[in-house]
């Protein structure tokens, strides 16, 4: 029955982690536009015909 | 000029594939599409070098012109150290972030090309666009590209960036998440764990003396847990429920507040004497479910205010000059650079520049001081200033915000005077519920103490939580926002929602004649006297171009304008206007104007030259279609009258339609008189006019309604502007206001028996903490999905499946 302590202590600690994966997500800022994303998905990638001298676009803010 | 009906059919005419405008007959052409000017074939050329056409698949004429090279004189500046580094909101040697506020981005088409910049410049490596709040950051390479070159290049593909030093120390400090989530995240972590942890408690296996120690284990756990409930998530309540008290008054977050720590409190002396195992769960519920609540309330209130910006909100048009031509556009599509001439009368839109003409500036709007004051040729004129004196020709400096000036039409003296009544009045509410809430809880839970203790501090809890006063507020809140928002839509613009208590209690309509019966674009003008020489009709078109009024404005269109300029213009309201043009003095105007005695017998404006007259223009003047049955289904309802400032040539036409309740040759003076006449028997008056030579008359009444039909006048005595193409919906607008005083008290009935409900069971201790804390924002919810709901299926069982007027901007 002992090990219960630390069972319960074991996986407090493993939801702790998800929260702070879970704080960290909001405060990244990638919940504030719901709009803009749903569009972007929706558009097709396209062929580059020409050679571009950029690095690889970056995503999100 | 004649207009034709003919001439008016939409499929003809070839529109712009960039921009979806007009084109002139000889249009720029390319690739076998049509341009309406340089600046739309100028970015079409530049997307179509790098690639991005595809730009044009997604949206149907999506663009806006490219802005002058000029322009990029003013992007010149984001170079300068200062500036750049307040613009910025990241740099390192290899990368800079910016964000640009982009307002005229409107569909996906728009974020698609935002979003592939990059093909366009080497140095900038990606965009990201925001729409909700029209932004778009960029990630560019400081070595490679300025960023004025990135500002030019957004101005060059048509969305230039809006830029003001002044909003750029409000942006930097947004933040850029909402706390209120991070909060709901650890209640919602606690609050589950808490819970788990008191399930032993509840399914009473605490009896077992296997392990004590798991219990005390078990509170202790809790006690941790909902610590950062209370000092983070709860804080909110805490300092708002403190900042009330220090001003010596209270609202709904005191007791709440109050519930919580006594909650928690109880809680923790429990737990550090052993003698019960807390209610730790019930606080962190309280906690969680409340600051749900209190989101989504957030959430949708924004959704409506959204709403009732762009929507309920009275759609400005000017008069702008584009290649030389004028058109009417409507205001929100006013870019910087763009010219654009006001008459007398008419408010200016945005902040400009004055390029020509004699500008008497009355800013009675802004500051409310009503001297006109004289501006020079540029000088800066901000929006909101109207013209008193003869038309001027202006140029745009900043897009304009159509909610700045309808607030300023809100928050005119009489505005003002409603926002602080209902202030007060909410404030007041507030106070007195809480008061009452606490003195309820505290007796009920002192009888409890004294029938059974434990259930005390549970009553206390549950009636402070149930008890909310936010339904009795937030019904007519939502309900007036959503009711504003679905006249806007029919063509009915309010000032604000004090008015559709006016329009439900009226008994009485009074309305004007020409431009309120009457079409105000119809009808034919002739021309009746000796005859004018050519520069004698061109200075008369120039003078009456200077007038918003509808007469002058229709002598304007059938005559064709000189060029000559005009001195010495004074507008006699109600009378007619003069004016010095080629070294002559001319005047139009009424018969009593000019000088003449005849009878009138139908509207006309009388012509002078030099003091002799020279003969008149008569108007034909179209009733609105439908005149006859409009006016039958109101006099169903109200008292029903016509007064007129015309002459009693129409009598008999009208007759059928009105009865004998009809004045003519009324005076601004009389018309008011007769309001006020009204008004003493006791009927609350509704007074439908054109907004110019009765002002007086529509402030005296109850309500007065502005009839608009060409959008540029912009009528700040009344309370309503009615499209003139809705003016036969009147009869059912004036049947929704009713309905909507009918939906406002529903719903103020129910959130009264849902507390009334709620208390009760609550001081019966038969309502836990728990629960209570779900059915306090469960009763907001449901009161605002209750006026939103039934605002629209009203609406759209009134006015059908019809689709409104409103046009998209």
């Amino acid at each position: 029955m002992s090990a219960i302590f630390i069972m319960i202590g074991a996986s407090l600690l493993v939801a702790s982690g998800f929260l702070f994966a879970f704080i960290r997500a909001v405060k990244s800022g990638q919940y504030e536009d719901d709009y803009t994303p749903g569009v972007r998905m929706l558009f097709d990638d396209e062929v580059k015909t020409k050679p571009s001298n950029n690095e690889k676009p970056s995503t999100g803010l | 000029m004649k207009i034709t009906p003919a001439s008016l059919t939409v499929d003809k005419r070839v529109t712009c594939y960039h921009c979806g405008e007009v084109c002139p007959p000889v249009p720029v052409n390319e690739d076998g599409h049509d341009f309406c000017c340089e600046g739309c074939h100028l970015v079409y050329d530049l997307l179509k070098q790098n690639d991005l056409c595809s730009y044009y698949d997604i949206s149907k004429a999506p663009g806006r012109a490219a802005e002058d090279a000029e322009k990029n004189a003013v992007y010149a500046s984001l170079d300068e150290p200062e500036v750049r580094s307040r613009m910025l909101r990241f740099e390192d040697e290899k990368t800079a972030r910016v964000v640009f506020h982009v307002p005229s981005m409107h569909c996906s088409s728009c974020i698609w090309l935002l979003e592939h910049l990059y093909r366009m410049e080497t140095g900038i490596l990606s965009s990201t666009v925001n729409f909700p709040a029209r932004e778009v950051s960029v990630d560019f390479d400081p070595r490679k590209i300025k960023l004025s070159r990135v500002a030019a290049l957004f101005a060059a593909t048509g969305y230039a960036p809006s830029i003001s030093l002044g909003d750029l120390e409000i942006s930097a400090k947004k933040k850029r998440f909402n706390p209120r989530v991070l909060k709901i995240g650890v209640a919602g972590f606690c609050f589950g764990n808490i819970m788990l942890l008191s399930f032993p408690e509840y399914l009473s296996l605490g009896d077992l003396h296997e392990v004590p120690a798991l219990r005390t284990f078990f509170a202790w756990l809790s006690l941790a847990l909902s610590i950062p409930v209370i000092a983070y998530s709860a804080s909110e309540f805490f300092i708002f429920a403190w900042k009330a008290i220090r001003f010596r008054s209270l609202n709904i977050d005191a007791p709440v507040a109050l519930a919580i720590s006594v909650t928690f409190l109880r809680s923790v002396y429990e737990i550090t004497t052993g003698s019960g195992p807390g209610y730790l769960d019930s606080m962190s519920g309280i906690v969680f479910f409340m600051l749900i609540g209190r989101y989504f309330q957030d959430r949708t209130h924004e959704n409506l205010s959204f709403e009732r910006d762009y929507r309920s909100y009275f759609p400005i048009a000017v008069t702008a000059l584009k290649n030389g031509k004028e058109i009417s556009l409507p205001v929100t599509r006013l870019k910087a650079g763009d010219r654009i001439i006001i008459r007398n009368g008419e408010l200016v839109p945005a902040d400009c520049i004055l390029l020509d003409g004699n500008a008497e500036i009355d800013y009675s709007f802004v500051t409310g001081e009503s001297e006109p004051v004289t501006k020079e040729n540029g000088e800066k004129i901000f929006a909101g200033a109207r013209q008193t004196s003869e038309a001027i020709t202006l140029e745009v400096l900043k897009e304009t915000s159509q909610s700045y000036l309808t607030q300023l039409w809100n928050n005119d003296s009489a505005g003002r005077r409603n926002v602080e009544e209902h202030k007060s009045y909410i404030d007041r509410v507030n106070r007195w519920f809480t008061l009452g809430v606490l003195l309820l809880a505290s007796s009920a839970s002192v009888v409890w103490l004294f029938i059974q203790p434990s259930n005390a501090l549970n009553v206390f809890v549950s009636v402070l939580i149930v008890a909310c006063p936010c339904t009795l507020l937030l019904a007519s809140t939502f309900t007036n926002a959503s009711v504003l928002h679905w006249f806007g839509k029919y063509g009915l613009y309010l000032k604000n929602s004090a008015v559709i208590e006016k329009l439900a209690t009226a008994s009485a309509i009074v309305f004007d004649k020409t431009g309120t019966i009457t079409e105000g674009n119809e009808g034919s003008t002739a021309y009746e006297g000796k005859p004018l020489s050519a520069e004698e009709t061109a200075a008369l078109a120039l003078l009456a171009s200077q007038s918003g009024h509808p007469l002058s404005r229709r002598i304007a269109a059938v005559l064709k304008k000189g060029n000559g300029r005009i001195t010495g213009y004074s507008d006699h309201k109600g009378k007619g206007i003069s004016g010095n043009i080629g070294g002559r003095f001319y005047m139009i105007g009424s018969a009593d104007f000019i000088g003449e005695k005849k009878e009138a017998k139908t509207a006309e404006a009388w012509i002078a030259i030099d003091g002799k007259v020279k003969g008149k223009f008569v108007f034909r003047n179209r009733y609105r279609a439908g005149l006859a049955e409009i006016i039958s289904a109101l006099t169903e309802k109200f008292s029903t009258e016509l007064l007129s400032g015309d002459n009693e040539a129409e009598r008999e036409n009208l007759q059928p339609v009105f009865g004998n309740e009809m004045r003519f040759n009324q005076s601004p003076a009389e018309k008011l008189e007769r309001i006020r006449v009204l008004q003493d028997e006791g009927k609350k008056v509704i007074m439908v006019g054109d907004g110019l030579n009765d002002a007086g008359a529509l402030l005296r009444a109850d309500a007065g309604i502005a009839v608009s039909d060409s959008m540029n006048n912009y009528f700040p005595a009344c309370d309503a502007i009615l499209d003139g193409k809705s003016f036969a919906r009147l009869p059912l607008l004036l049947r929704y206001s009713r309905i909507a005083r009918r939906i406002i008290i529903v719903t103020f009935l129910f959130s009264v028996i849902y507390n009334i409900a709620g208390i009760y069971f609550s001081v019966r201790g038969e309502l836990s903490p728990v629960i209570a804390a779900v059915l306090m924002p469960a009763s907001s919810l449901s009161v605002i999905l209750i006026t939103t709901l039934s605002s629209r299926i009203s609406a759209k069982r009134l006015f059908g499946a019809a689709d409104g007027n409103h046009t998209a901007v």
